[in-house]
This record gives C-alpha cells, sequence and structure tokens, in this order.
C-alpha cells in the first residue's frame, strides 16, 4: 500500500511535469519541421501571398489542434462539462482551470513555429515581395513596364535563378529589406509572447490565488477520482469474471456427471489444492465439452449464491425487486471484493 | 516510504541547484540562438541603427522574462509579497533576498547574448557603419556626404556589387569590430570583478541577517512544496472514501450476486488520521481559503 501510495504520489506530483515534457517536445518537433520542410515559393503575382500566409498559419493552427489531442485531460474536461449535474455541483471555474492550463500548453509550439517562420525570413520575402518599395530601393522610373509586369517582375525575386529585374530593383537589396522587416516582425512576436506568459504568471498570485488554490485542487481531484474509479471497476470486473467462470465449471461438472452417469471421481484424500483447482474436470472429453460450450453457449452475467435458489432470470444487474432475505451466517461468500487499500 | 522521503529531501535541499541548473541551460540556448540566428544587416541608411541595436537589445529582454517565467522561486515571491498578513509577519527582508536571487539568476542570459554579440562584432558593424567619420578612411572621403552615407551603409554586406574587394570597406568593417571585440571583452571583465568583490565582500556585511533571509525564504519554498503534496494525498484519499461510499450505496444489488465482502476496517484508521477529519467540498474550501488569509504563526 505504501508503495502505491508513493508512486502515485510521485505521478500526481509529476503529472505536471510530464505535460510540459510534452509540450516541450512538440516545441522540439515544430522547429525541426520546419528545418525539414522545403519551401518553395511560386514566384507568381497573386500565389505568393497566399503561399506565404499560407506556411506561416495554417501548420501552427495544426499543431495547436494536435496539443490538444495529445493531451489527457481533454476527455476529462469533456466529460466534467457534459455530465448532468446529479447531486454535485458543477464549478465553472474548475472547467475554466483546466481548458486554460491545457490552451496554455498547445499554444506553444505554434508560437515556435511562428518565430522561427518569421526569424527565417523566407516566408515573409515570398508573400510580400511584390510589396517593395520599389521608389526608395531601385530605380521606380525603369522604362517600359506598366504596374501588372512590375509586380510580375518583383513576384520572382524570391526566385534568384529567374529572376530578371536586376535593372529595377537589385534581388540582394530586396532580399535583405524583406528579410529585416521579416526578423524585426520576428523578435517582436517573440518579445510580445514572452512578455504576455510573464504578465499571466506574475498577475494571477496578486489577484485571485485563493480561487487559484481551489480551482487547481478540484481539478486535480475529478483526475484522481476517475483513475481510483477506473481501477476499482476493474478489480470489481476481475472478481466477477472469477465467480462467473467459478460457477460455469461447477455447472458444467454437475451437468457432465448427471449425463454420463459417472459417479463423481473422489479425488484421493491427499491431492487437496491441485484436485480442487481441477473443479472436477478430469478427462480430455469432459474438457473439451466444457471448451465448446464456452465458445458456444456462454453463461449469463448473473452469479447466484450458491445457498440461494438461482431464480433470478436475465443477465446482468436485476434490478427489480427485494432480493429474498438473505440466510443469515452459515451463508457462504464465494469471491473476495479487492481493493487496493 | 523512506526511500521516497529520501528523494523527495534531496530535491527540496537541491532546488537551488535545480534553478541554476535552468539558469545554465538558458545560458546555453541563448548563445546557440545567437549562432543558429542568420544575422542580416539591411544595409539602408536608417534600418541598420534599427536593426543592429535591435538585435543587441530585445532578444536579452526576452530571454530576462524567460528567466524570471521559468524560475519557480518567482511565483513563491509574489505570492509572499501579496498576502494578506494574517497571523503570520511579513518579512521584508526574505522579499529582498529573494527577489534578488531570482534577479541575478534572470540576468545571467541577457547578458550572455550581449557578450557573445559584442565579441562577433556583427551587430555594432550594422548599427555603426553609418556613424563612422569618413575622413578617416581614404575610399570614402572623396564623396559627396550623401553618396557616403549610401556607402557607409552598405559596409556590412560584404557581397554588395558597390563594394565587393573594396579596401576601404575591409578597414571600416575592422575598426568596427575592434570597437565591439573591446566593450565586449570591458563589459566581461567588469561584470566578472563585480560579482568577485559581491562575493568576497557579502560576509562582511549583515551576514547573520543574510543568513536568516536565505533560511527563511527557503522554507517558504519548501513549504509551498509540502502543502501541495499534502493536498495531493489527501485529494487521493478523499477520492477514494468517495468511491468506496458510491460502491456502498449499490450494495443491494451487489449482495444480490453475492461477491461483497462487508468492508474491512484494518487500513480504515490510518486513513482517518490522513484525512484530519475533512472529508467534504465546503470544509477542503474552507481550508484552502484560511491557509491563503491567515497563515498559522510560527
Amino acid at each position: 500500500m505504501d508503495k502505491f501510495r508513493m508512486v502515485f504520489q510521485f505521478l500526481q506530483s509529476n503529472q505536471e511535469s510530464f505535460m510540459n515534457g510534452i509540450c516541450g517536445i512538440m516545441a522540439l518537433a515544430s522547429a525541426q519541421m520546419y528545418s525539414a520542410f522545403d519551401f518553395n515559393c511560386p514566384c507568381l503575382p497573386h500565389y505568393n501571398l497566399a503561399y506565404g500566409l499560407g506556411i506561416l498559419l495554417v501548420p501552427p493552427l495544426i499543431l495547436f489542434l494536435l496539443g490538444f489531442v495529445l493531451n489527457n485531460n481533454v476527455s476529462m474536461l469533456a466529460e466534467e462539462w457534459r455530465r448532468p449535474q446529479g447531486q454535485r455541483g458543477k464549478d465553472p471555474a474548475v472547467l475554466r482551470y483546466m481548458f486554460c492550463s491545457m490552451a496554455q500548453r498547445a499554444m506553444i509550439a505554434p508560437a515556435v513555429w511562428v518565430s522561427v517562420t518569421l526569424l527565417d525570413g523566407k516566408c515573409i520575402t515570398c508573400a510580400f515581395c511584390t510589396s517593395v518599395p520599389v521608389e526608395t530601393l531601385g530605380n521606380a522610373s525603369h522604362p517600359g513596364l506598366s504596374p501588372g509586369e512590375i509586380k510580375q517582375v518583383l513576384a520572382r525575386i524570391p526566385c534568384k535563378e529567374i529572376y530578371d529585374g536586376q535593372e529595377l530593383i537589385a534581388n540582394e537589396v530586396a532580399v535583405r529589406y524583406l528579410r529585416c522587416v521579416s526578423q524585426a516582425l520576428g523578435w517582436c512576436f517573440v518579445l510580445l509572447m514572452t512578455t504576455l506568459a510573464f504578465l499571466v504568471r506574475s498577475l494571477r498570485p496578486c489577484f485571485t490565488q485563493a480561487a487559484f488554490l481551489k480551482s487547481r485542487y478540484w481539478s486535480h481531484y475529478i483526475d484522481i477520482e476517475r483513475k481510483l474509479f477506473d481501477e476499482t471497476c476493474t478489480e470489481h470486473a476481475r472478481s466477477f469474471a472469477k465467480v462467473c467462470i467459478q460457477q460455469f465449471f461447477e455447472g458444467m461438472s454437475t451437468d457432465l456427471e448427471a449425463a454420463r452417469c459417472h459417479p463423481p471421481r473422489k479425488a484421493p484424500a491427499d491431492a487437496g489444492e491441485a484436485a480442487k483447482k481441477l473443479l472436477g474436470i478430469t478427462d480430455q472429453g469432459t474438457m473439451n465439452t466444457a471448451l465448446k460450450s464456452w465458445h458456444r453457449c456462454k453463461p449469463p452475467l448473473q452469479l447466484h449464491p450458491p445457498a440461494l435458489p438461482s431464480g433470478n432470470g436475465g443477465n446482468g444487474w436485476a434490478g427489480e425487486g427485494q432480493p429474498p432475505t438473505q440466510p443469515p451466517a452459515p451463508r457462504k461468500e464465494v469471491a473476495a471484493y479487492y481493493s487496493w487499500v | 516510504m523512506e526511500r521516497f522521503r529520501m528523494i523527495f529531501q534531496y530535491f527540496h535541499s537541491n532546488s537551488e541547484s535545480v534553478m541554476n541548473g535552468i539558469c545554465g541551460l538558458l545560458a546555453l540556448a541563448s548563445v546557440k540562438m545567437y549562432a543558429c540566428f542568420d544575422f542580416s544587416c539591411p544595409c539602408l541608411p536608417r534600418y541598420n541603427m534599427a536593426y543592429g541595436l535591435g538585435i543587441m537589445f530585445v532578444p536579452p529582454v526576452a530571454l530576462f522574462l524567460c528567466g524570471l517565467i521559468l524560475n519557480r522561486q518567482s511565483l513563491v515571491m509574489l505570492e509572499e509579497w501579496r498576502r494578506p498578513q494574517g497571523h503570520r509577519k511579513k518579512d521584508p527582508a526574505v522579499i529582498r533576498y529573494l527577489c534578488s536571487s531570482i534577479m541575478q539568476r534572470a540576468m545571467v542570459a541577457p547578458v550572455v547574448w550581449i557578450i557573445v554579440t559584442l565579441l562577433d562584432g556583427k551587430c555594432l558593424i550594422c548599427a555603426f557603419s553609418s556613424s563612422v567619420d569618413p575622413e578617416k578612411f581614404v575610399g570614402f572621403a572623396n564623396a559627396s556626404p550623401v553618396q557616403v552615407q549610401q556607402l557607409l551603409a552598405k559596409v556590412p554586406c560584404k557581397d554588395d556589387e558597390l563594394l565587393r574587394n573594396n579596401t576601404s570597406r575591409k578597414a571600416v568593417s575592422r575598426y568596427l569590430r575592434c570597437w565591439s571585440q573591446a566593450l565586449g571583452w570591458s563589459i566581461l571583465l567588469i561584470l566578472i570583478a563585480a560579482a568577485f568583490l559581491a562575493r568576497w565582500l557579502r560576509p562582511c556585511f549583515n551576514q547573520a541577517t543574510l543568513l536568516q533571509a536565505r533560511h527563511w525564504s527557503n522554507y517558504i519554498d519548501i513549504e509551498q512544496k509540502i502543502f501541495e503534496e499534502t493536498c495531493c494525498e489527501h485529494s487521493r484519499l478523499f477520492a477514494h472514501k468517495c468511491i468506496l461510499h458510491f460502491f456502498e450505496s449499490m450494495r443491494q444489488e451487489i449482495k444480490l450476486h453475492s461477491f461483497i465482502l462487508p468492508r474491512e476496517g484494518e487500513g480504515a484508521e490510518g486513513e482517518e488520521d490522513l484525512l484530519r477529519g475533512i472529508t467534504d467540498q465546503d470544509q477542503v474550501n474552507k481550508l484552502l481559503k484560511m491557509w491563503y488569509y491567515e497563515k498559522p504563526p510560527l
């Protein structure tokens, strides 16, 4: 019991660090994904903006949703939200706490993707190359090009091999300008995110500490209660199954003896434990019949106590009527309720 | 249980080393980030200064805030600062000690970034290439002011067609890098000297107060951790009792299938002690509120 308590405490106190670990792994995976991704600007006037902004914004959305999917607590939140009130009131503060902590962790990988994308510069270069200020950086008075054609030329800036507007504006100048803007945006984004995180973390103790302690306690409680309930049900199911199967074998053994008119073979007195475990089945034919019967005709989910007539029809939980009055003390208990305690 | 207690004690006594480890990791991360960052000076007259100084100062601010966020003690300090007085007096020396230790640790990564930036030199070359006196360099002395500004702005870009292989460009670049590295090494020397003096001279001033502040700040940290562990344990037992009660209330139907033994009571007394008589939601809420508003006297 002590060992179990120790392990449970360790896991519980480390559930937060486990979730933080997953969050860190996703952030690293997002940076790795970006470096593995082969960015390929289309270098066409309207496609550039769509492609560039798409690469900047769509993967973060996917990573955000993935962050929720990988979080174990999402199903817990959904259960708590949708359960009928019953005898236990619902506390919206607890739901808000659970949602906020999940959302904060899920935001990290998308923020890393956006920062890395902006600091690298390729997306912004691709998306906004047609908006470069040609008047200040190049020769706006280049003859013979209509605005549409200028846009076409500028759209090829990210593709150095096919760029033919060197007289209009030098490729390196435009790329440096766009990358400078992109990196400035990137660092501002990073600063903004860290400032927000800092404010969220440091303002909480100043204002809502008591409510926070309450919400945290009850959200942990809901999680533990769910796990313990699952364990209790598993133990219950094990006991149920054990008795069910035991009664099946006993029933088979009795039937077979009756059918074959064999006198019940008495196990030698000194066989003890092993003989009891044989459950009355001691030859191949009987075993085969037992196995066939188990496959073709499983017993109902209804355990009858040996001292009582098995008069309850159907299977499953018999909620109807009062159980017959139990005979006192000599009733044989045929299973034990196992508990971790 | 003993082993668990030992492991926990190890972690508690080493919360300082955990924080030092985080601080070191953040410093390494800052160096790595600088190495991975593709510095790209715009080489345009007004943009250079903004870009260069921005790269030198904005990431350190972000790293400083990261250092504060990742440090557990900052939360402890804020809670201690904002809590209502209740039965326990507040000691401003403890809060000051916590604040200064948090700030010192958070300043390491930004300082590392600034020093690496200065020693590398690219930022300063980018920011101040337009501010160099053109008279000192032969190639720029004879051009018109506007042209000079344009040319000087292009100095950080080695591959620019105008200034490729221009010896004056290399001269300006070397000159600025020399200044940058001198500044970097000087700052490093000053900081290390200051840290050395601070560590050596600290025992001469208020050592007793310092020991007290350190002890009580450790105490607050440990108390916080143990409170959280106790809450976890309590919630586990609370949940267990709740579920058993639930199963008990289904006992009539379960009895029909007769596979439940009456609950043995041998473990119950130990757990009653641990539950400390707190067995419903209102009592737990009251307990948490009382803990915040009126901490017990020391």
